[in-house]
């Protein structure tokens, strides 16, 4: 009884049943693989996130990304204004968070490698790659940093996830993914 | 008038007790009266918040889209904070006095300070809701910075958690009383063990609340010129994931409680279950970790080892407990004469009964929704096709809904005869509640999660993007998947409707339980029940095909369920 | 609040196991449930932030 102090002075000593020990052995084995799975991810496993991210003035990350913009731009996202930018492969590439947009739209090569850059010029933004279903946390005055390689083409949102303010819901982003031209 | 068997006798300190007529035990009347006040407050909050959640759902069914955007954002910030703050820790101090001075007969400590504790959380409680009502303050009770709220509205938080603070010392310090006046011998029960666990992690959670939101507040008066976002989240998290490890200890401990109570159900060994509540104290704070694992800054190391509680151990007291609890069960009935083939024991279990239906789906909805897609959702790279998605409230929809809120929802039905000592009137709407709150539960949690995996986001107000500059479609079905929540939202709002009706209306209007209606209707059975039971400590080792049965299908779904969550996670773009 | 002795009354001969002693003690279980997750989780967590490098 649950709701009683142990009459035996000293259950410590009382031996455990069969299956309680089957069962402890059970779920202490699975916790080991399920950790031995996440560790192991990140030397046989294709998905994890890099450790590299840096402490920046938000300005200082704007200036990057209109440094990128000007190197090479190469359109306007239809009648957006938002300039589109096709870097080149192996190089890196830049996108920002602000009230509420995703700054500027990128136009990727398929199966090539791009070190993406991400930051939020004002409060904490979410980038949430749609349909991938890829979801990122951005945060002012740092800059993360991880390598994507964008395997299938197409069109991809950038929906923002982490609520911030009321226009919230209007913030989306685009990257392209073209087949190598 | 409540009628006692006995007269209210004088304690030698001056406190005044009286002995229950159903269970014997010394009733302190301090600890009675704070019970039930705490108690009652936290039922008009999930009302509150309830309703808010209600709305909240209507207006994320895109064919109803009820609220306007900024109605939307101010109602889903009140939501989080009336239900999983104030709902949940006004009960919780309730149960914290429940499992001291009750279970251990004894007298409370220091009830001046468990009033001002009281008075302190009401008035930070309300503090936050007028902050959030008046428009000012839609930061999602997160709070994240560098968004900033009104500053009465962290007052209100810190104000509540001071009080909390002080009502967790008045449990610290009633276990003292216990102890030095002998009123049990040996170690204390089970419950009141998982009472302890509870404030334990209450004492980390306000401790790291007290670390940021103290900043937080001088920084919105503009005392301080910068919190640093990180910073912010890491400690918050601490407060906000570990105050949810409070909900998970306290309703385990209310399974123990209810089972015993009205089974007769003895622990299968006291060692292994407080054993495992020693998992929770040690480890199941380290997963406010969850919370930041797509986070920069924060190494893959700490992420790993944090989330997993370090190395799953605090997973393994829950599944502990999810094995000794219905392993209890079963034994306490085959010992009660349900000793049929393998399920006797659970078809022939007190069903009608909302105390006994209420805390089995408690347990079902979260070892099986809340449980199994928490372990998925804090594994670190499987949170990155999550993260902020309506996956995540649909994983707590089923941990701290399903299984915390239906937990409390089902101990009410014991605390109304014995601790208000009043009759439960619409006895069939109570013993329907359970099965439509459950229902309805699972619904919401199953929903969201199904559109938090096709990528829909959470907080958010308008899923169709209308407004927006670039557009997106979400798939079909995940519009299909918010309008069956929308549906599962209305049965889960009659579920919560009906729970406040019949504990509102016996509370106030019920009639008071007399020793007549105490001998007709005992609150703990008198065959097969408590008064069964002849020794107290753990069960002599028996047969439990029925348990074996059930952990092992919770296994396989958990297994199957993990990874194939992998295998999602290994089509996407790959990223190093 | 120590719970050296075994029990108030007719203390049995043998003595209470460690283990059983230290979840009898809920103030020592305090200390631990709060130093384990304030240096793994929190300690460790700001270490990691307050070490983030400035942008090149
Ligand atoms: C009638 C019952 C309820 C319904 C229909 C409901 C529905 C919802 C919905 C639709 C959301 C919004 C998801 C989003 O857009 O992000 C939500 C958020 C939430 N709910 Fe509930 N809920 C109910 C009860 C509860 C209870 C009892 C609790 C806690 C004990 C709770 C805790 C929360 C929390 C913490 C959030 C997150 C708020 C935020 O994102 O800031 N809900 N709920
Ligand atoms: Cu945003
Ligand atoms: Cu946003």
């Amino acid at each position: 009884m649950a709701i009683f102090p142990p009459q035996n002075r000293l259950w410590w000593k009382e031996p455990l049943s069969g299956i309680e020990i089957t069962w402890i052995g059970v779920a202490f084995v699975w916790g080991l693989v399920m950790f031995g799975t996440m560790v192991g991810w990140h030397f046989v496993g294709k998905q994890n996130l890099s450790n590299e991210t840096y402490r920046i003035n938000p300005n200082a990350f704007g200036e990057k990304v209109e440094a990128m913009v000007e190197r090479y731009q190469v359109r306007e996202e239809g009648d957006t204004g938002i300039p589109v930018v096709h870097p080149a492969p192996g190089t890196d590439i830049y996108m920002l968070g602000r009230l509420w947009e995703w700054y500027p739209v990128l136009e990727l090569e398929k199966d090539q490698k791009y070190r993406l850059h991400l930051s939020s010029m004002d409060w904490q933004h979410g980038f949430s790659l749609q349909p991938q279903n890829i979801n990122l946390q951005v945060h002012p005055g740092y800059e993360m940093v991880l390598t994507i390689t964008p395997d299938k083409s197409g069109e991809y949102a950038v929906v923002c996830n982490e609520f911030c303010g009321i226009g919230h819901h209007t913030m989306v982003g685009k990257i392209h993914v073209i087949d190598n031209k | 008038m409540a009628v006692d068997t006995q007269a209210p006798s004088r304690g030698f300190i001056g406190a005044s007790y009286r002995t229950c007529p159903e269970t014997g035990l010394k009733v302190c009347s301090q600890a009675e009266a704070l019970i039930k006040v705490n108690a009652v407050v936290a039922v008009v909050f999930l009302a509150v918040g309830g309703f808010f959640g209600l709305m909240v759902a209507l207006t994320r069914w895109p064919a109803v889209h009820l609220l306007p955007a900024d109605w939307f954002y101010l109602l889903l910030t009140a939501h989080g904070a009336d239900v999983l703050l104030f709902w949940v820790i006004f009960f919780e101090v309730a149960v914290l006095y429940f499992a001291s001075a009750i279970i251990l007969n004894c007298r409370l400590a220091a009830p001046k300070f468990a009033w001002l504790a009281f008075v302190l959380m009401v008035v930070g409680a309300v503090l936050a809701n007028v902050a959030v009502l008046q428009g000012e303050s839609s930061v999602m009770f997160t709070s994240y910075v560098p968004m900033q709220a009104a500053p009465h509205f962290y007052l209100g938080l810190i104000v509540f958690a001071v009080g909390t603070l002080i009502a967790v010392f008045c449990f610290f310090g009633t276990l003292v009383i216990a102890k030095e006046e002998g009123s049990y011998e040996g170690s204390v029960p089970l419950v009141t063990f998982g009472a302890i666990t509870a404030a334990i992690i209450a004492v980390f959670t306000i401790a790291s609340g007290a670390i940021i939101l103290i900043p937080t507040f001088l920084w919105s008066i503009g005392y301080i010129s910068h919190i640093d976002p990180l910073m912010y989240k890491v400690i918050w998290w601490g407060m906000g994931h570990a105050s949810q490890q409070i909900n998970v200890s306290a309703q385990v401990a209310i399974w123990y409680a209810v089972a015993a109570m009205l089974l007769g159900a003895k622990p299968l060994s006291e060692k292994v279950s407080r054993m495992a509540f020693l998992m929770y104290i040690l480890f199941l704070q380290l997963a406010s970790a969850h919370h930041l694992l797509v986070e920069p800054g924060v190494s893959s190391e700490w992420k790993i080892f944090n989330t997993s509680y370090a190395l799953y151990l605090a997973v393994l007291g829950s599944m502990i407990h999810g094995m000794s609890i219905p392993g209890a069960m079963e034994a306490a009935q085959r010992r009660n004469g349900f000793n049929n083939g393998i399920f006797e024991w659970l078809r022939k279990a007190p069903w009608s009964n909302p105390a006994f239906s209420g805390t089995m789906l408690s347990i079902v909805i979260f070892g099986f929704l809340g449980g199994i897609s928490g372990v998925v959702m804090g594994t670190e790279q499987l949170n990155l096709i999550m993260h902020n998605t309506l996956y995540v409230p649909g994983h707590f929809h089923a941990t701290v809904v399903g299984g915390t809120t239906l937990a409390f929802m089902a101990v009410s039905y014991l605390l109304v005869p014995l601790i208000f000592r009043k009759e439960i009137m619409f006895k069939k709407i109570a013993q329907w509640q359970p099965y439509v709150f459950g229902a309805g539960v699972a619904g919401i949690s199953l929903f969201m999660m199904g559109a938090g995996t096709l990528g829909v986001a959470r907080r958010h107000w308008d899923m169709g993007f209308s407004d927006a500059a670039m557009s997106f479609d979400y798939p079909a079905t995940a519009f299909l998947m918010m309008g069956l929540n929308g549906i599962a939202a209305l049965c889960a709002a009659l579920g919560g409707l009906m729970y406040v009706l019949v504990i509102v209306c016996s509370v106030f209007f019920g009639k008071a339980r007399t020793p007549e209606s105490i001998a007709a209707f005992p609150t703990l059975p008198k065959t097969g029940g408590a008064a069964t039971v002849t020794t107290y400590g753990s069960e002599a080792h028996p047969k439990l095909p029925g348990t074996v049965v059930l952990v092992s299908v919770f296994f396989v779904a958990f297994v199957l369920y993990y990874y194939v969550n992998w295998k999602y996670l290994s089509e996407v773009w790959p990223l190093s | 609040m120590s719970d050296q002795n075994t029990g108030s009354g007719g203390a049995p001969e043998e003595r209470v196991p460690a283990m059983q002693r230290l979840l009898d003690n809920p103030f020592l279980l305090l200390f631990m449930g709060v130093a384990t997750p304030a240096a793994l989780y929190l300690l460790w967590g700001v270490m990691e932030l307050s070490q983030i490098p400035l942008a090149p």
